[in-house]
């Protein structure tokens, strides 16, 4: 096959649509900037402010500040795996919590038998099944002691059942609302099933008490350092295969499917394929998200399944902007920065914010904060 | 010549044209060895008791511009979508050429072995560019892998370029199809089914809501579409329906009426008592 000839398109009327060049760029100057920054910031700046500078320096950032990030750039991966499937092929799910708790419990396991005998029972088993009085491991959490086996996990159980259910869903043609309800049934159902004790995940206190992660002590500042990078890199690399993604091909007949899925089956493409692909790619995504979140913050528990959770994923998307990949990770920062702050100084409004949050965003923001930029620069 | 079980591209017959190379495509070529390229043979379909078609029998010759007519609630649109998949029938057989079972194959099957489908209701993907629109009908793998890595070649974009000449939506190319009026809406879909390079085309009231010099337009494109392809075409306007149909189909309550030139339908004694005994 010969090299794509000429780049300049043969073709005047109008601007030529992207992506219909040889090969389209992945971003604009500008985004690359941005991007670079950013990276810059978060893989230089950050680590170098938190253990670098001396603590009494305006220049310091605080543990506290590098968790806070941490952890908001890990729902930030969430809402971008969600704005593939919601904001893009137009499949609103309200269960994405549910993948990123079980890349969370498969990263937990690890962490778990790391702890090796420091537990309070000075067990070689986890406190949970000493308490329960278990002699030895259940069979499910064979080689959870190796890193990579459970990196595996990470991946392979949110994806397979991703795709598992998915299947069946999109190929009975389960559409719109109905399919929103019973992914909502479907992490209500794993909540309820990681809440008993006898399911062999720490019942509801789930993991916690974590001692180190490949050998490092987990609490040192350095290990929590090195998280935040990987986290950092995590969510760049993510936008950049989502924007790849979306600009190919592939990406479009997804927008078209949210569009006008009939036109796309007579046009010759079975949509439940497509739909599959994204879904379990989203799914994936919130796995590794959720893998890299619990050993920053030191827990995780089925209450990462609940009904609400994945509701509030759906709305930092609304927030930011669905269709704009950036868009989400920008919501996800504001609403948990948002949380955050209302949490300690109005505990008890919090809830009423983020409604009043979401019916204005619909009301005067359909295209959410990311819209406000579209808009300015058109 | 018989019917072969394997459907093998005949030269002439097969609508891979030559730069497609994919071997999956190209052995898709339907066998009309015996003149007809569409055949309905006793079909019947019922929704909740009511017949909506009721033992039809139809066959196409390839080349053909069919004109379906019939009034509402005859089976038309039932009968397009038995054809294309979206309805299976109760009984009876539908096929593609000598050898293509319609019945068992899917909407998107069907439409890759080369039946192109247009809606009542214009349906384009009102987000992407009229350009992007034509792109993704274009016939080509459209699995998921080869469409993740596809790229747009010169050939692919020559191809588009001309149909966008066929349709007159040159000058609209770089618009989001969602920003254009009713009548290019139309004519962009015709565009796509033409991208996807059908051998038969069924076109469901593709004149409607067109201005008298968009139909007149119309009846030039399909006339001169006629012959490479195969079309039938559903119409309420009888006088764009006697300007280029070949033969005329009536249909009635789910069955065949009656079938011959616009004239001879236009005589015969039960269609005269079916559309204006009403």
């Amino acid at each position: 096959m010969s090299v794509q000839k000429s780049l300049t398109p043969t073709f005047v009327p109008g601007a030529l649509p992207h992506g219909t060049g040889a090969l389209p760029r992945l971003w604009s100057g500008k985004a690359w900037a941005f991007l670079g920054a950013a990276a810059l910031v978060l893989l230089v700046v950050v680590p170098v402010c938190n253990l670098l500078v001396p603590k009494d320096s305006v220049f310091h950032v605080s543990d506290y500040t590098v968790t806070l990030i941490g952890k908001i750039m890990c729902y930030a991966i969430v809402a971008l795996a969600m704005d593939l499937i919601w904001g893009y092929t137009g499949i609103l799910s309200l269960g994405h919590g549910l993948f990123f708790a079980l890349g969370g419990y498969a990263m937990g396991m690890y962490l778990m038998r790391s702890i090796g005998r420091d537990g309070v029972y000075k067990s070689d088993l986890p406190d949970f099944m000493v308490f329960l009085d278990w002699k030895t491991y259940p069979w499910y959490w064979s080689f959870t002691d190796n890193f990579w086996y459970c990196a595996l996990l990470v991946v392979l159980v949110p994806g397979v059942l991703a795709f598992v259910f998915g299947f069946f869903a999109f190929r009975s043609r389960i559409k719109g609302v109905y399919f929103s309800i019973i992914t909502q049934a479907l992490t209500y159902a794993f909540m309820l099933l990681f809440f008993r004790n006898d399911t062999g995940f720490g019942g509801n206190n789930g993991f916690t008490d974590f001692k180190r992660i490949l050998g490092f002590p987990i609490a040192a500042p350095e290990t929590r350092v090195a998280m935040f990078m990987v986290t950092g890199a995590a969510l760049l690399g993510f936008l950049c295969l989502g924007r790849a993604i979306v600009q190919s091909k592939l990406g479009r007949v997804l927008t078209a499917i949210r569009d006008a899925e009939t036109r796309v089956m007579f046009s010759g493409y079975n949509p439940v394929y497509f739909k599959l692909f994204i879904w379990t790619l989203s799914a994936v995504i919130c796995g590794v998200a959720g893998a890299l979140y619990v050993p920053q913050v030191g827990i995780i528990n089925p209450s990462e399944m609940s009904p609400a959770n994945s509701i509030e994923i759906a709305i930092w998307t609304a927030v930011g902007g669905r269709g704009t990949l950036i868009g989400p990770v920008i919501g996800a920062a504001a609403v948990n920065l948002g949380k955050s702050w209302f949490t300690q100084a109005l505990p008890e409004y919090w809830l009423f914010a983020l409604g009043l949050l979401f019916i204005l965003v619909t009301l005067y923001l359909p295209r959410g904060i990311a819209g406000l930029w579209i808009k300015k620069r058109s | 010549m018989s019917a072969n079980a394997t459907p093998i591209p005949n030269a002439g017959a097969s609508g891979a044209s030559g730069h497609i190379s994919d071997g999956r495509v190209a052995m898709k070529g339907v066998d009309i060895s015996h003149k007809g390229i569409l055949y309905l043979d006793s079909i019947s379909v019922s929704f909740d008791g009511f017949k909506a078609l009721n033992d039809l029998n139809l066959v196409v010759d390839a080349g053909e511009l069919r004109c379906v007519i019939g009034p509402n609630g005859a089976g038309k649109t039932t009968m397009m979508d038995v054809i294309t998949g979206k309805t299976r029938p109760d009984t009876g057989s539908a096929f593609f050429g000598q050898s293509i079972d319609l019945t068992r194959l899917s909407e998107p099957e069907i439409a890759d072995r080369g039946i192109g489908r247009k809606f009542q209701k214009p349906t384009v993907f009102t987000d992407h560019t009229v350009f992007e629109n034509l792109e993704l009908a274009r016939k080509a793998d459209k699995r998921v892998w080869p469409t993740l890595t596809a790229r747009l070649d010169s050939a692919a974009r020559d191809r588009i370029l001309t149909i966008l000449d066929t349709i007159k939506l040159t000058a609209e190319a770089g618009r989001p199809a969602g920003l254009l009026s009713h009548g290019q809406k139309q004519w962009l879909e015709i565009g796509m089914l033409l991208m996807q390079e059908p051998q038969l085309l069924l076109l469901d009231e593709p004149v409607a809501g067109m201005t008298d010099d968009e139909t007149m337009r119309s009846a030039e494109l399909f006339e001169s579409l006629a012959g490479e392809y195969t079309l039938v075409v559903v119409e309420h306007d009888m006088d764009f329906v006697a300007r280029i149909a070949d033969r005329v189909t009536v249909l009635h309550e789910g069955h065949v009426l009656a079938e011959g030139s616009m004239q001879q339908v236009q005589e015969n004694e039960q269609v005269i008592e079916v559309f204006l005994g009403r």
